[in-house]
């Protein structure tokens, strides 16, 4: 077992289980196109929806891993958000996230609204989201919540599965 | 909120699907904007629509019709919704 010299992040106020997830327009990227679309417009049933840090970090490159290994978007719709371009998630898209699509978030505001920034040393100017996983429901209600704490954390698939499982029955 | 009929592909910062949004909002016509790859070959989605890779090309659905070409789109629209219009 490799030791990881984890970082504790601060404690932060994000969106937790039984929340509304905040609504929010921001370009939404699928393989094939880009287009402005709400989160409300968006959501119509359980729905995954995946905060991760900018794409080519290795934290969006496994979680996409786990997405495609689960098989949760046969399940449900699955949602990512970072704050990489439109052309990055296209790329990010040709490779991994069947069925995925993903937000672009370039200014963080959404990142920030949803209590999930953070600011990675050596990237000045920077706001990144930590890594989090938030299950709603077709009203936005978040039914169940993962925010890494650490820096890095990875999401426990299993939990997710059966989170998934829960709400899909 | 109605969905809006029109759906416009288009490339960023492309003249000529520039030319048909000046258009579109002359007209004051609501409608979808998808933007696709600079990549002739990464635009299926356009070919898919309208049985060619060249953007801008527009679907109406209000009238059924589905268009290439800038100039050919804009005086579809300049008819269709323009004043003497259909």
């Amino acid at each position: 077992m490799v030791e990881f010299d984890v970082v504790s992040l601060p404690e932060t106020d994000h969106v937790a289980e039984g929340d509304t997830a905040p609504d929010f327009t921001r370009p939404l990227v699928n393989d094939e196109y880009w287009e402005d679309r709400a989160l409300a417009d968006v959501v119509d049933g359980p729905t995954l929806l995946l905060f991760h840090p900018m794409d080519g970090a290795f934290q969006g490159t496994y979680l996409y891993n786990t997405v495609d290994d689960h098989g949760w978007s046969d399940d449900v719709d699955v949602l990512g958000v970072s704050i990489s371009t439109p052309y990055a998630h296209k790329r990010l898209l040709a490779d991994r996230g069947d069925g995925v699509r993903i937000f672009s978030d370039p200014g963080a505001d959404v990142i920030e609204e949803y209590g999930l920034a953070h600011d990675v040393d050596g990237m000045t100017g920077i706001t990144e989201s930590r890594p989090a996983v938030l299950l709603l429901d077709a009203d936005r209600t978040v039914e169940h919540a993962w925010v890494a704490s650490e820096h890095p954390e990875f999401p426990d698939g299993e939990a997710i599965d059966d989170a998934v499982a829960g709400l899909v029955d | 909120m109605s969905e809006p009929q029109i759906t416009l592909y288009r490339l960023q910062a492309c003249p000529f699907c520039e030319r048909v949004v000046r258009t579109l909002d002359e007209l004051d016509l609501p409608y979808r904007s998808r933007y696709v790859e600079p990549m002739h070959s990464e635009r299926n989605v356009v070919k898919r629509v309208s049985g060619a890779r060249s953007v801008p090309a527009i679907v109406d659905r209000e009238t059924g019709v589905t268009m290439s070409e800038s100039a050919n789109i804009v005086e579809y629209l300049n008819g269709t919704y323009g004043e003497g219009g259909a």
